[in-house]
């Protein structure tokens, strides 16, 4: 298992998931878990991802979702997941 | 399996509060390319360092990418040059010869700063010990990224004063070797009390001979995460407070524990230690002195600083341990007054003065830092103030450290400029009553009894 967290944080418009979602299946990136909240009209969405089948390096992913994400209009970000569990789990 | 406020959370603290990883800062053991022919060793210093090192820059930046924590600086930090140069150096010269190498090897590297241009004289000093230190106003002149720092005391040894008189006169031509350029020769250098092997932060890093061919430590910081979660404590009691401060402190260091773990494996460097202090920068929110006001202090330098800032420094010491296999460096808050937009604010309305300075290193991780002092205070004086410091290290068993920068041609409410990271600070007035009798005596200052541990 290669966990990524991918979070997207933006104005929320229609078919922000299906984007997002669209372009990690084209990769085969399977998603693990989704979870969203709307935070002061801000779009906050976390998926936790695995990329260890996928077609792409961890790199391609993150500079396609980048793109992905100037397409929408909402900024995406990819981290390795260690960053969180580390801070959050003793 | 995480949730969606934790990963907020953190990053939130990267985006919003400023934490980063301050430094990763590879140590390069330089006992090996000792040789009596001057070119000869500078050679292999330089083929060593950009050999060790050249994936360091990469591997930082690959880090950051993967984790999306910022790593601010990476740094290379040598065997003191004192003890690499002893056999081939025969005059000052030849010791910024070889500073000349550091520097164009950390260039070559990429990286902002190269530590170990240093001499450990806590007991005493070798002829090459004082062509080291002499030669520092030309070396620190004629090079941009190297910093040098010169132990002059330990709890073990006592204090070494004719290395503290000295320093006096280095520190006064040093200044006015950088007239020209903000005095920033100064802002290289430092003189510590109980120096530690494995600091990571500049400029007072070195590799220490205890050390193994290659070491990587890192600098944690965040000053801005715990001002944050402060607010969120106000008015509560000390028990809430300092919970407050540790869970922060853990969520830092865990951070650092990270980097140091990825970069080591990835570099094929043992990871050495975690350093973890509070590093502020000028940036507004990046600040030890905000996090103090907070506390309840309305300016730093308010009765009550000494005691809040030994409480913030235990609690982050209490929070990091657990969160890191190895700690070590200087582990705490740094003070520095130019590089803390609060500090800056608390000295030029009166309310911080370097008495209360002093005061607050006996507390804090390090020293008198980053400190503008008038460039007509006399040699004696800084020296005066070098064994203040070096005393209060030497028998509080704690590290303790020196970085004024006297700024030739302005006075005492004038400004001096270094940019970046540096900062600026105003101009600070030193007690004018001499302290000649006691600086010149001569010899060193005996150790304290409790030294004797055995």
């Amino acid at each position: 298992m290669d966990k990524i967290i991918i979070t997207v944080i933006g104005k929320d418009t229609v078919g922000i998931i299906a984007k997002v979602c669209t372009f990690l299946s084209d990769k085969q990136v399977n998603i693990l878990d989704i979870s969203q909240t709307i935070v002061q009209d801000y779009f906050n969405m976390m998926m936790i991802v695995d990329i260890s089948h996928s077609v792409c390096s961890f790199e391609d992913i993150s500079l396609g979702l980048d793109k992905v994400g100037e397409g929408i209009g909402v900024v995406i970000k990819c981290q390795r997941e260690e960053i969180f569990t580390m801070m959050h789990r003793v | 399996m995480l949730n969606l406020f934790e990963v907020i959370e953190t990053n939130n603290m990267i985006e919003h509060e400023r934490l980063d990883v301050r430094t990763i800062t590879m140590g390069v053991s330089l006992l090996d390319c000792i040789d009596a022919d001057l070119p000869a060793l500078c050679d292999k210093v330089y083929r060593k360092i950009t050999t060790v090192a050249k994936d360091l820059v990469l591997v930082g930046e690959r880090i950051t990418k993967d984790f999306g924590i910022p790593i601010v600086n990476k740094r290379i930090s040598v065997t003191p040059i004192a003890l690499v140069g002893g056999t081939a150096c025969k005059s000052p010269e030849d010791f910024a010869a070889i500073a000349r190498t550091l520097d164009a090897a950390a260039e070559k590297v990429g990286v902002n700063f190269i530590g170990g241009y240093s001499a450990l004289v806590s007991k005493g000093m070798t002829g090459a010990d004082r062509f080291l230190i002499r030669s520092l106003p030309l070396a620190l002149s004629t090079t941009g990224r190297v910093c040098a720092s010169v132990n002059v005391g330990s709890t073990k040894t006592g204090i070494n004063m004719d290395a503290v008189r000295l320093m006096g006169d280095v520190i006064l031509e040093a200044a006015e070797a950088t007239k020209d350029n903000d005095c920033l020769a100064c802002a290289k250098l430092v003189v510590f009390c109980n120096a530690p092997d494995d600091n990571p932060f500049m400029a007072g890093a070195f590799h220490g001979v205890t050390e193994a061919d290659a070491i990587i430590n890192v600098g944690v910081s965040g000053p801005g995460v715990v001002k944050v979660a402060l607010e969120k404590a106000k008015g509560e009691n000390f028990e809430v407070l300092c919970e407050t401060i540790k869970r922060t402190a853990f969520k830092i260091t865990r951070v650092g524990q990270l980097v140091a773990q990825e970069a080591s494996a990835r570099l094929g460097v043992p990871f050495g230690i975690i350093d973890l202090s509070l590093a502020p920068t000028p940036a507004v929110g990046d600040s030890v002195a905000e996090i103090l006001e907070e506390i309840g202090l309305e300016k730093v330098g308010a009765p009550g600083t000494t005691a809040a800032l030994a409480m913030l420094n235990d609690q982050v010491k209490k929070g990091g341990v657990m969160a890191s296999s190895y700690v070590g460096g200087l582990s705490g808050a740094f003070i520095p007054v130019s590089e803390d937009q609060g500090m800056i604010d608390a000295v030029s309305c009166g309310a911080l003065t370097l008495e209360k300075l002093e005061a607050m290193t006996c507390v804090c991780s390090v020293g008198l830092d980053m400190i503008a002092i008038p460039g007509d205070t006399p040699a004696t004086s800084i020296a005066g103030i070098i064994a203040d410091e070096a005393a209060i290290g030497m028998v509080n068993q704690k590290t303790t450290a020196v970085r004024l920068i006297p700024v030739i041609g302005k006075g005492v409410g004038e400004w001096v400029e270094f940019g970046g990271l540096l900062g600026r600070a105003p101009i600070m007035p030193v007690n004018r009553y001499g302290c000649e009798g006691f600086v010149d005596r001569g010899g060193r200052i005996p150790a304290p009894i409790h030294s004797f541990k055995n």
